[in-house]
């Protein structure tokens, strides 16, 4: 065991980074079935190309690869690479038995390499956020427009398929769980109650922090609920940070973390994409032009965990902590904020 | 610094101490709400949703959502409903309400909301432990609650029990379980003030000071409560009840209430009370002298006064002669339709002039102002009042043989055989008489022969069977039978409250082809479906009906495939398994039987349900709200009047007797039965139970299982009553009906009809408290009565929880019914007169109603068995509930 400063004293003073898109990484190694596959699962009955969790079994150097770039890019903290490391998500690939290797595989990978880096320059130690995605499927909306009142999952099976991540993942030796790009709250409900549930049933306790997303310009989630909803709907936990991450780039991100800064009680981070995708729907915004967006941030006190999503690579990362690295980071909120 | 409590739907909701009144959307309750009620029982959520909307709209800030009703399956519909919502944005946008008794309700809503929401309550009624664990539930799902103030002992009735409980909550909440103490909302229960019992004069003052001890005290709670129920004495006197709304409300204000189940629309201005009646209406909030209650109810009675005296508008009897008339059609007013008449009658020369001219034009805008929902139904009859009146007057001057005018048709109405209930029959034959219809009504208990003799004889148009009881549904299908079979081809109307589309589609109209057979939902659609099955596109509408029909049939069999039933034996290893070891019966303060006649109608009064009383006269709404809804609330307030007026004479001249039996007998369960012993022997209950296939951990219940069987090795005991205030009825009703007076002769059926509804209450807590005497100390408000919160259960034989009539014989001979308080059978096993009540008394505390749902041949087989009947006959009575076709 490492003996390093808890993430909350070390959030007191500094603001810290995270990483950028797992995505976009993977995509450059041009990978195969064959990577994706690797001996175990070289009979599977279906396609596994695309299913990124599974590398954290079938190619660890690449997943390993990619945590060292971004903590070398000056990343405070890395993801795992578990954004679909859920029973729901795994369905799609048939692989859902192998939910719990994937995170428990991916929290491995990913605390080595911090412990490399926090061994190596011990005033800058790093952490690990167990990602848990918001699955493929939405608590809250009908997917069957004829029929408002259909479920394509209920709580209890969001419950249950979360519990078994965050169980993995906690085991694996996370330094928190991250429950990210929240388009639907009842989902993330369904997360932290089990993860609530975990603690009392005795599994190790770790920091919890929330990253929602809007959705488009109606400033509002998927499921509909403004910034302030959102807030207002997770409050009742003591979470690390609450924040957006995805769909919008840096600048139009802005006005939504403004509500969170004012109304939160929490930490706040942002990670917001590389600008909105291009007419190729990819997203290009440079690293520059990302750096200026996200200076406002920090000229305004706006956020205390701050890193990319999608089409943000370690030069992204890079701009970024060195503007954060003298910015003084924003004190927590009273408990008691104006309405 | 300040806390405060923030709510979400897609938006927020915040409440500070210093925000306005936080208003409380109370309409989706299937308690509250007749309308609610039917959209969900019949699975119309679509159409339920509009009732949210409307709610939103109308300013609601929170949406209360309550589906705890007996008959629906509450974790379904609430996470139906509340995933509904969440499909429209304009209801989503506000915080929702769970609002339930039952936790496994309030645990099914919480997993359906992405907001916060407010759970609606939890409290310490069944001890820390149970409270603890829902409230960190709760907590865990990121929700607010009410906590009403209520413990193990029973609900806080003064200063002292209320800050006792509320305080121990919000210790156990806020110390032990780290409740968020914003998130608290107490309701530390209002009770009506001014009832002339020493008592209650502290009431609101003691509500008053418990809040702003809660507020000085717990920081961060909140305070809410129901105000309505403060001038719940002084019902009727709306003007003293709308003072003290608006007194109470701004004191409470003051004192620290934040939010409340009320409607700010309703509210008076404090300000604008008259200073004479506030001064009262405080002096009685605050118990300011020995006199406050008195005073008030005299300043009551001058309001009450004044505003029946108010100077009576006459300038309409300046307008012409057709206005005048029309005018008092529209307002049903008879004091001068004589006059009009017989002017009408001179200038008009004839008078089928006056009948088929003014008259008729008067009822036409009557009955387009009805069918346009601008009227109402006890208006309806009021008109109808008016024209009988008028037509009475003019028949003198017939010649014998013009009386009879060509009118829109001529509708035959009967209650048929066995039954004796004809609220709804009288209902519709006036709305149909208003509509020009010819009416020829041949009462109650009808044989079918009787009806197809006078249909054939008359040349009538239509016929119109109705019935209330389920056997009646049978003897429809009958009357129908023999319509066919006697090649009798007249459209056939079926109405009455166990009546439905689906019986009608898939039980009688398939026996009658040769006209179209159709369900009329209520008596306000009956001119609809005379005018289409009569009207010049008469086959369109057969057709369309006879499709829409086949749908329903289609639909019918399809959900009876989907239910699936368990085997009897099955069900029966599911029955409810109380634990009897723990469990000692009350032994009852007498066994056998006891009556009791010359009841006091005074003390009844108060044990009323003013509920289904508005729903006699198709008004929606839930008592006492109704009085104030913005649709019907003033119909409703004329209605309420006119009723404590008739009730006022009823008691004043001891009008109607109010009679009971009671008794209680030694038993214990054996299988599906109740053995119990009277003085002549054994005798025997039998009851069916529930088959249909539940959730796991959810029993399949019979009302047998709420007595202790033979092996717990002890006597447990059963009760069973009738009761009637049907006595002295007829005579009353001879008088109006010698008046043509419809509506009141309507009105005295549905008086009697809810005092024998009342006495049934009376009588049921003068048991559990005195002569069985299992909970001597309950004690409760009305409000409580009606929402069935004591212990024990009165189900009755006919009734979803036991849908067997034939059980009433046996009620009938243990008590002697006939002989100790008048109550006959008749062969329908309906109760004559028709305002009684009777059935069972279980005490056990986990005796609760239920809707046996369907059942299957083999425990049909079993029961008769047991019956000693044989199966055909048993399958007769139990027709409605069967899973098969026999």
């Amino acid at each position: 065991m490492m003996n390093k400063e808890s993430i909350q004293d070390r959030l007191k003073k500094h603001i810290l980074i995270l990483d950028g898109a797992m995505g976009t990484m993977i995509q450059a190694y041009k990978l195969e079935e064959e990577d994706f596959r690797g001996q175990r699962f070289k009979g599977h009955s279906e396609s596994l190309k695309g299913n990124n969790d599974l590398l954290s079994i079938t190619r660890p150097d690449v997943i390993e690869a990619i945590h060292r770039a971004y903590f070398e890019a000056g990343a405070d903290i890395v993801e795992t690479n578990t954004f679909s490391g859920t029973t729901i998500a795994q369905a799609d690939y048939a692989c859902e038995d192998a939910v719990h290797d994937i995170n428990f595989e991916s929290a491995r990978i990913a605390k080595k390499v911090a412990n490399e880096f926090t061994k190596a320059q011990p005033d800058k130690p790093r952490y690990v956020a167990g990602a848990i995605g918001p699955t493929n499927k939405t608590a809250s909306i009908s997917p069957d427009v004829n029929n408002p009142g259909f479920r394509a999952i209920s709580f209890d099976e969001l419950y249950h398929a979360y519990k078994a991540q965050a169980k993995s993942l906690i085991e694996g030796g996370v330094d928190f769980l991250l429950v990210e790009t929240v388009f639907d709250t009842l989902n993330a409900k369904a997360a932290l109650v089990a993860i609530d549930d975990l603690f009392q049933e005795g599994v190790k306790k770790v920091p919890i922090s929330v990253s929602g997303t809007i959705t488009d310009a109606s400033g509002r989630t998927l499921s509909g609920q403004t910034p302030e909803a959102f807030l207002i709907s997770l409050m009742h936990i003591d979470l690390l940070s609450i924040g957006f991450n995805c769909a919008l780039g840096a600048s139009q991100l802005l006005p939504y973390l403004q509500v969170l800064r004012r109304k939160a009680p929490f930490y706040i981070s942002a990670y917001p994409n590389a600008g909105l995708p291009n007419e190729m729907g990819a997203y290009d915004e440079s690293p520059e032009k990302m750096g200026e967006q996200v200076k406002t941030y920090l000229d305004l006190g706006l956020v205390n965990i701050l890193g990319g999503c999608c089409g943000t690579q370690p030069e992204h990362i890079k701009v970024m902590a060195d503007l954060a690295k003298d910015a003084k980071p924003p004190k927590l909120n009273d408990e008691n904020l104006e309405a | 610094m300040e806390k405060y409590l923030a709510l979400s739907g897609l938006e927020p909701l915040y409440i500070h101490s210093d925000s306005n009144f936080v208003n409380i959307g109370e309409r989706c309750n299937v308690t509250g709400s007749r309308k609610f009620k039917r959209l969900i029982t019949e699975g119309l959520f679509e159409e339920a949703l509009e009732v949210a909307k409307h709610q939103v709209d109308g300013g609601a800030q929170i949406l209360d959502v309550c589906m705890d009703e007996g008959l629906i399956d509450g974790v379904e519909a609430m996470t139906t409903f509340l995933q509904l919502i969440q499909s429209e944005p304009d209801i989503a946008r506000i915080p929702v309400m769970i609002d339930s008794s039952k936790w496994e309700i309030i645990e099914a809503g919480l997993k359906c909301v992405q907001g916060k929401a407010v759970v609606n309550s939890i409290s310490l009624k069944e001890g820390e432990e149970v409270f603890k664990k829902q409230a960190r539930k709760i907590k865990q799902f990121g929700a607010a609650a009410v906590i009403m103030a209520f413990d193990e002992r029973g609900q806080a009735d003064s200063l002292s029990r209320r800050i006792e409980i509320c305080e121990r909550s919000y210790r156990v909440l806020v110390d032990e379980l780290n409740f968020p103490s914003h998130d608290i909302i107490f309701d530390p229960n209002i009770f009506p003030v001014a009832t002339g019992m020493e008592e209650h004069r502290r009431n609101a003052l003691d509500f008053f000071e418990a809040t702003q001890w809660i507020r000085e005290n717990l920081p961060g709670a909140q305070v809410s409560g129901g105000v309505s129920n403060v001038s719940f004495s002084f019902r009727g006197f709306d003007r003293v009840r709308e003072a003290m709304h608006a007194a109470f409300l701004y004191h409470g204000i003051q004192y620290g209430m934040t939010m409340g189940i009320v409607n700010p629309a309703q509210l008076e201005v404090y300000e604008e009370v008259p200073k004479d009646l506030l001064n009262c209406v405080e002096d009685v909030l605050f118990d300011r002298h020995d006199q406050a209650g008195e005073d008030l109810l005299e300043m009551a009675e001058r309001y009450r006064g004044q505003g029946k005296k108010e100077v009576r508008d006459l300038a309409w009897r300046d307008e012409n002669l057709a206005q005048r008339i029309e005018h008092a059609l529209v307002k049903g007013e008879t004091e001068f339709i004589v006059e009009d008449v017989e002017e009408a009658r001179q200038s008009l020369g004839s008078p089928l002039a006056v009948i088929e001219g003014p008259l008729m034009d008067g009822m036409n805008v009557v009955g387009d102002l009805f069918g346009s929902g601008k009227m109402f139904l006890p208006q309806v009859v009021k008109s109808a009042r008016v024209m009988k009146k008028a037509v009475a007057y003019l028949e003198d001057f017939f010649d014998h043989d013009s009386s009879k005018s060509s009118r829109a048709g001529k509708v035959l109405l009967a209650t048929v055989k066995g039954d004796v209930h004809d609220i709804g029959k009288n209902i519709v034959s006036v709305v149909l008489a208003c509509n020009g219809y010819e009416i020829i009504d041949l009462g109650v208990m009808v044989p079918a022969q009787k009806i197809l003799e006078e249909a054939v004889k008359q040349k009538v148009d239509l016929i119109g069977l109705s019935g209330l009881i389920t056997p009646s549904l049978d003897e429809m299908v009958f009357v129908a039978r023999e319509m066919q079979r006697q090649n009798i081809d007249i459209p056939l109307l079926i109405g009455g409250a166990t009546t439905s589309k689906v019986h009608t589609a898939v039980k009688i109209q398939p026996t009658f082809s040769l006209s179209p057979t159709i369900h009329v939902l209520d008596a306000s659609r009956a001119v609809t479906v005379a005018n289409k099955v009569l009207g010049q596109e008469k086959d369109k509408f057969a057709q369309e009906l006879a499709k829409e029909y086949a749908r329903v049939r289609e639909g019918y069999a399809k959900k009876q495939s989907e239910k699936k039933l368990r085997s009897f034996e099955d069900a029966n290893k599911h029955k409810l398994e109380i634990d009897w070891t723990n469990y000692k019966p009350v032994r009852p303060k007498f066994l056998g039987v006891k009556s009791f006649t010359g009841i006091n109608l005074r003390e009844l009064r108060q044990y009323i349900d003013w509920t289904p009383f508005f729903m006699t006269w198709n008004l929606a709404g839930k008592f006492p709200r109704i009085l104030e809804d913005e649709v019907v609330g003033e119909q409703a307030k004329v209605l309420f009047g006119d009723a404590n007026e008739m009730l006022d004479e009823i008691i004043s001249k001891k009008i109607l007797d109010a009679r009971a039996v009671i008794g209680f007998w030694p038993a214990n369960r054996k299988g599906n039965d109740v053995i119990f012993k009277t003085e002549s022997g054994e005798n025997i209950f039998h009851f069916l139970r529930q088959q249909t296939q539940k959730a796991q951990g959810q029993p399949n219940l019979s009302l047998a299982d709420f007595i202790a069987p033979h092996s717990a090795g002890y006597q447990d005991y059963i009760g069973a009553f009738a009761v009637s205030t049907g006595h002295g009825l007829e005579a009353y009703l001879n008088k109006f009906q010698k008046d043509q007076d419809d509506y009141k002769a309507i009105m005295a059926k549905a008086l009697a009809d809810r005092l024998a509804e009342a006495l049934a209450e009376l009588m049921h807590e003068k048991v559990r408290k005195e002569h069985w005497g299992y909970a001597p100390s309950e004690s409760y408000e009305n409000a409580d009565l009606i929402a069935e919160k004591y212990q024990g259960i009165r189900p009755a034989p006919g009734y979803p929880a036991c849908p067997d009539h034939l059980e009433k014989n046996t009620i009938f001979e243990v008590l002697n019914a006939p002989e100790k308080v008048g109550i006959t059978l008749t062969e329908s096993l309906a109760m004559d007169p028709a305002s009684s009540v009777s059935g069972w008394y279980f005490a056990h505390p986990e005796s609760k109603y239920f809707g046996l749902g369907k059942i299957d041949r083999d425990q049909v087989k079993n029961y008769a068995e047991r019956r000693n009947k044989p199966l055909e006959e048993i399958e007769k009575w139990l027709h409605p509930v069967l899973r098969y076709n026999p």
